[in-house]
């Protein structure tokens, strides 16, 4: 049985355990007919012909998690954002860890997918929002039938989130391969501002496929920072699909920084439904191996006045493989926008390959609409500068490529969490000094 | 302290140094002058150590060592500076970032630890002000939108920070006002000593009326066709170089 039939056969018995309402029911069985009838997306769609999931496919995966497993928080410690206060919604092999998490219902609400989809107080921000962002391509429409457990993020209107909320997903290898499917919602009403960051995390070398859904509301003037850490092993794999809508006046913003697994996927849409906003998506991508990262981003400008803001950077080595595929849409009424997108690459073999393509689809008149790509090798002539004032060739490489990546690093509002990423991009060129950029 | 023995390199197959000899003792400024084409950038590359070039004859001896086979960061290590005729943008370092890491790998690669932040501080203030550049110049992308009186004060920043035992000024005054000129050559005579050298290639006359040589060397299609003091420099100016290639050509 191919992993198609085994998730389609299983649905039956999912549905039945889980206790939900009727709404969230109907919305789950749609979506397993959108699945059923459309499967896995193959190299023959235009969206994913340069990302075969063939190979990640073909695993055995165990669906559902059997059984609880548990961390020591000293175990697993160096994957938190530590050295600050943050709000934390843990989960391990698919299941919520109340043991590591740090959660709240005062003034807002940071918990649990599983209790918004059960319990009737959640039903009206449910019924409002939940699957409402979603695109229905067959892999969301998969999470959506399968959506049981995430984190629900529910800031009211004006409301500072002074603590980050970090959202980090444990697999401990108990099944010898196993698939994850986290659901998540945000809501941020006027005037709200909260930051979260999101972290996938396979702790053995059993291997594990995600395919996460993660939907966010920016409401007028609410601003939403989010930050994506995708530094997981080399037999974990990740289809992040995440869709943001905003309304006017907002502010929103995804980071993802991708230097781990063996195939990400990031679909990351953006629809702009109001005026006066401004959506930014910015990315740090450094591989090598045989790892493999895809960056299809959708920015969707509805209304007049609305800026967006991407800027992609990468590095390649070895045999690692990248796509950017970025698509700005401005439609007739979207006058008076300013959309902006780059992706930059750097090939440091010649066995690593980009692929980009920036598309672009504008209906309205006056817009300032602006797009570059780039591909690169390291800049001989800086080396030989660098090295000629002492600084030896790991060391000058690693400072270009810092270099290379440091407008995308200066965004990133949280200190810690920059010194982090930093921290893991030294790691990463293996190189350990202290420059700070 | 610097023996070139005939020196051969050639870049893609390409001969461009055929033969060059030079000695330069501590203490010494030696200028190397000579019409376009004629090796002196390459020359200050293969002792810098561009990879690029293959010397492909001939010794290059510093400090009674042979350096051919050094890194590029090894020469410096040792304490060879090359000031660039043009020197390359680097968006994204600042200035001060990267002449902190350039001096704690140097200091690494003789085994010492990292200067004190507040040494590394002073020193670079003490160093700005020789050079009379402003404060808020440190901070901005190396090279990046410099001038090129800007890019030129900046590489003897560098130089006066590290503190080379021998530096070789490649075309520094190009691109010079006469203001910037001045501050440059002051920059370069403070840090004169008599355990250090100086190495001016210069196309021009002009930066040797404030860096003056004890040497003057003459170079033509890749060899050292004249040499001598700085009087020579004067006839160059006046004359310009057709009687030397005549000279040499006969």
């Amino acid at each position: 049985m191919d992993l198609k039939e085994k998730l389609v056969s299983s649905f039956l018995a999912f549905e039945n355990e889980v206790n939900i309402d009727a709404f969230v029911h109907d919305v789950r069985t749609d979506a397993i007919k959108i699945f059923e009838e459309k499967g896995f997306p193959t190299k023959k769609e235009e969206a994913w012909k340069y990302t075969s999931l063939n190979t990640v496919l073909k695993e055995d995966y165990s669906v559902f998690p059997k059984q609880e497993s548990a961390l020591d928080y000293k175990d697993v410690k160096k994957y938190f954002i530590h050295d600050i206060d943050t709000y934390k919604i843990i989960f391990i092999d698919g299941k919520y860890s109340s043991h590591l998490s740090q959660t709240t219902h005062g003034g807002i609400d940071v918990c649990l997918m599983s209790s918004a989809l059960s319990k009737p107080k959640y039903q009206p921000i449910i019924e409002n929002y939940f699957n409402k962002a979603a695109e229905k391509d067959s892999l969301s429409a998969l999470n959506t039938a399968f959506s049981n457990e995430g984190a629900y993020i529910h800031i009211p209107k004006n409301k500072v989130v002074e603590k980050p909320i970090q959202i980090i997903h444990f697999a401990t290898g108990n099944e010898s391969a196993t698939m994850l499917q986290p659901r998540n919602l945000v809501v941020v009403e006027e005037n709200s501002h909260v930051q979260i960051i999101e972290r996938h995390q396979n702790l053995t070398q059993n291997p594990v496929l995600t395919n996460s859904v993660t939907e966010i509301f920016a409401e007028k003037r609410a601003i939403v920072d989010y930050y994506k850490i995708q530094n997981d092993n080399a037999n974990a794999s990740l289809i992040d699909n995440t869709f943001i809508k905003q309304d006017r006046e907002s502010l929103a913003s995804v980071h993802t920084f991708s230097f781990g697994g063996k195939l990400t996927r990031n679909n990351l849409n953006f629809y702009q439904e109001g005026e006066r906003m401004d959506s930014t998506l910015k990315g740090i991508t450094i591989i090598g191996d045989k790892q493999h990262v895809d960056h299809n981003t959708l920015v969707h400008h509805i209304e007049p006045n609305c800026e967006s803001h991407q800027d992609y950077k990468g590095i390649f080595s070895d045999k690692a493989t990248g796509v950017f595929n970025g698509k700005v849409v401005v439609e007739k009424e979207a006058q008076k926008t300013n959309a902006f997108q780059a992706n930059n690459n750097i090939l440091l073999s010649d066995k690593a390959s980009i692929n980009t393509k920036p598309q672009l689809e504008i209906f309205a008149d006056d817009v300032k609409c602006s797009h570059g790509c780039t591909i690169g090798q390291l800049d001989e002539s800086a080396m030989f500068y660098m090295r000629s004032r002492g600084i030896p060739e790991k060391e000058a490489k690693a400072l270009l490529m810092f270099a290379f990546t440091n407008n995308v690093l200066e965004s990133v509002k949280i200190p810690e969490l920059k010194q982090r990423i930093t921290k893991i991009i030294a790691d990463k060129l293996g190189v350990d000094i202290g420059f700070d950029l | 302290m610097l023996k070139i023995n005939n020196l051969h390199a050639s870049i893609e197959d390409k001969s461009i140094l055929k033969g060059i000899n030079l000695e330069v003792k501590p203490g010494e400024v030696h200028a190397i002058m000579g019409p376009n084409g004629s090796g002196k950038s390459t020359l200050s590359s293969v002792i810098a150590g561009k990879e690029e070039y293959e010397v492909t004859e001939g010794s290059i001896i510093f400090d009674n060592e042979d350096i051919e086979e050094l890194a590029a960061e090894e020469r410096a290590h040792k304490g060879v500076f090359l000031s660039f005729q043009y020197p390359v943008e680097i968006p994204g370092v600042s200035v001060t970032n990267f002449i902190k890491t350039a001096i704690n790998e140097s200091r690494k690669a003789r085994g010492l630890e990292d200067m004190p932040a507040k040494d590394m501080l002073k020193l670079i203030r003490e160093k700005a002000e020789l050079l009379e550049i402003d404060r808020k110049f440190l901070s901005r992308s190396l090279n990046e939108g410099f001038s090129g009186g800007e890019k030129k004060r900046n590489e003897i920043f560098q130089m006066a920070m590290l503190e080379p035992k021998l530096a070789i000024l490649d075309e520094t005054d190009s691109g010079l006002d006469i203001d910037a000129l001045r501050i440059v050559a002051n920059g370069v005579n403070k840090l004169k000593s008599k355990d250090n050298a100086v190495v001016v290639i210069t196309h021009y006359q002009r930066l040797l009326d404030y860096i003056v040589p004890d040497y003057v060397h003459v170079l033509y299609n890749g060899r050292i066709v004249k040499s001598g003091t700085k009087e020579l420099a004067h006839e160059l100016e006046e004359k310009g170089y057709d009687w030397i290639k005549e000279e040499v050509n006969a």
